[in-house]
This record gives C-alpha cells, sequence and structure tokens, in this order.
C-alpha cells in the first residue's frame, strides 16, 4: 500500500470499518511510514477534539433565560399555571 | 431513569437531563448554523419540543440521540430558509467530489495535550475558526458525522447526498481541520516532510 491508498481510505480506518484485509496492509504501511502514522494520529485527536462536548460552553445568560424558559413551560403543561 | 422519572412528572429529572445535553446541542446548533443567536433558538426550541412531546417519546433511542436529531433538524432548516430554499437538499457542487484526495503539507506530533496548552477558550477559538474556515458542504457533513454522531446514511439522508458523496466529504473536512490544527499544536521539532512517491 502506498501513501495514496491509505489516503483514500483514512476515514475507514479511523472509524474502524476497513475491511480485515486491507486493515492489515494499512497497518503494515504504517510500520514503515512515519508521517502516515502521524497524520492517522493527529486525524485522531482532531475528531476526538470536536467530540468533546465539554470544550464548549453554552452562554450563561442563555442557560439561565432557557431554563426559566423551560421551568415556566413545564409548569404551564403539567400544572395549568 | 431520568427519561421515566421526567415523563411521570418529575421537573427536576428533565432539567438534568437539559442540563447533560446542552453543551453538545449547542456545540452541533454552532457548527451548522454558525450564528449565536440562530444556534440559541435552536437549543432552546428543541427542548421546548422534547418538554412537550415527552409523553410520545418511545425510548427505542436515547434522549440525546433524540434531541440531537430535533436539534439537527432544525438547524439546518434554519440554513436552508436562508438559502431560499425550504426543501432542495444540498446538491453537490459540480465536480467537487471527484478531484484529487488534498495531501496532508503539515506533519507534526502535536505537542502533549491541546487542552492543556491553551486555555479552553482559546481551544474554544481555535476549533471555531478552524471549523468555520471550512465550506459549508464539508462543515455540514463534519458536524453531522463527528460532532453530532451521525452515521454515514443518517447524514446523507439529512443532507440529501449519496452515502460516497459524505464519505469523500467527510475525509476533506478531516484532513483540512487537521492542517489547520497541526500549524497551531504541531511540535515544529518533529516535523516531517512528506514523502508523496512513497
Amino acid at each position: 500500500m502506498k501513501c495514496e491508498d491509505l489516503l483514500r481510505t483514512l476515514n475507514d480506518y479511523v472509524d474502524g470499518e476497513i475491511d480485515p484485509g486491507v486493515c492489515d496492509d494499512f497497518a503494515e504501511h504504517l510500520q514503515g511510514c512515519n508521517p502516515c502514522q502521524i497524520v492517522v494520529d493527529t486525524i485522531r485527536k482532531t475528531v476526538s477534539l470536536y467530540k468533546n462536548e465539554q470544550v464548549y460552553e453554552v452562554p450563561l445568560e442563555f442557560r439561565t433565560r432557557m431554563h426559566d424558559a423551560l421551568r415556566d413551560r413545564w409548569q404551564e403543561t403539567h400544572c395549568g399555571a | 431513569m431520568l427519561v421515566t422519572r421526567a415523563k411521570a412528572g418529575d421537573y427536576e429529572a428533565f432539567d438534568e437531563l437539559v442540563s447533560r445535553h446542552e453543551r453538545r446541542l449547542y456545540a452541533l446548533s454552532l457548527g451548522i448554523v454558525r450564528d449565536q443567536a440562530d444556534a440559541e433558538e435552536v437549543v432552546q426550541s428543541t427542548f421546548l419540543s422534547a418538554l412537550e412531546h415527552l409523553d410520545g417519546f418511545r425510548e427505542e433511542a436515547a434522549f440525546g440521540t433524540w434531541v440531537s436529531r430535533i436539534a439537527t433538524h432544525a438547524a439546518l432548516k434554519i440554513i436552508r430558509k436562508r438559502r431560499g430554499l425550504e426543501t432542495v437538499p444540498y446538491q453537490e457542487e459540480p465536480g467537487d467530489d471527484e478531484q484529487d484526495t488534498p495531501h496532508p503539507e503539515y506533519i507534526a506530533d502535536w505537542r502533549g495535550d491541546p487542552a492543556e496548552i491553551t486555555e479552553r477558550h482559546e481551544l474554544r477559538k481555535l476549533l471555531d475558526e478552524a471549523i468555520a474556515s471550512l465550506p459549508e458542504n464539508y462543515r455540514l457533513v463534519f458536524v453531522l458525522r463527528d460532532v453530532s454522531g451521525l452515521s454515514v446514511a443518517e447524514t446523507a439522508q439529512e443532507l440529501g447526498l449519496t452515502e460516497a458523496n459524505v464519505k469523500v466529504r467527510l475525509m476533506r473536512a478531516r484532513l483540512a481541520l487537521r492542517e489547520k490544527l497541526t500549524r497551531a499544536f504541531g511540535d515544529e521539532s518533529t516535523r516531517v516532510v512528506p514523502d508523496h512517491t512513497h
């Protein structure tokens, strides 16, 4: 497998959706290619950063406003207030 | 189970559900609509909808999955309205998915944990700038797949694309974001020059 081939199957490998035979070729290529290994690692880190919801902050003013609105609506629908 | 208690009339349980999912919904919404006011509108309307339809929630999927789908629909509706295209799906731009695979240029290990390297708000700013730099057709696929957690098939259905389109755009989005973030976090001393003949 050459670097070009690896790029084409990169997503499937990172997502664990690659055919086992291709996976073996991929892993073998990575063992001998430091740049590709770094690219795979940093792709994984990139996806992980964006998946980590703790990075995001809901603006405090909006959060307070939203929770108040939800509580009011709950009381209207559940207590007939 | 929080959902069971909320359905039984326990508001504190519903409030806890909101608290557990609001960050992810906000991130997902902001990633799609790219406007704070619109993202807030999406998140609030999503939880209001969840509140009003809680009795009908069959719990076949997780609560988080359910509200993610509601938020995704609401956010995409805003985008379509902006473009004046209420029902037209996201047509691929001609030849867009046929271009050569972009090659990584800046290849370097990331020094340490990015969250430790930068203050959290600086990290958010970097992530935000990077995702804002993506063309909309790549950004939407990335947000639906990697932030919202939709499958390839679900992402394709939401955006009116083929699964092949989704895979190509996702790869381009991930490579573009990786490139940008490596320029911020990369350890120059580990930088390697790509050999495109290898």
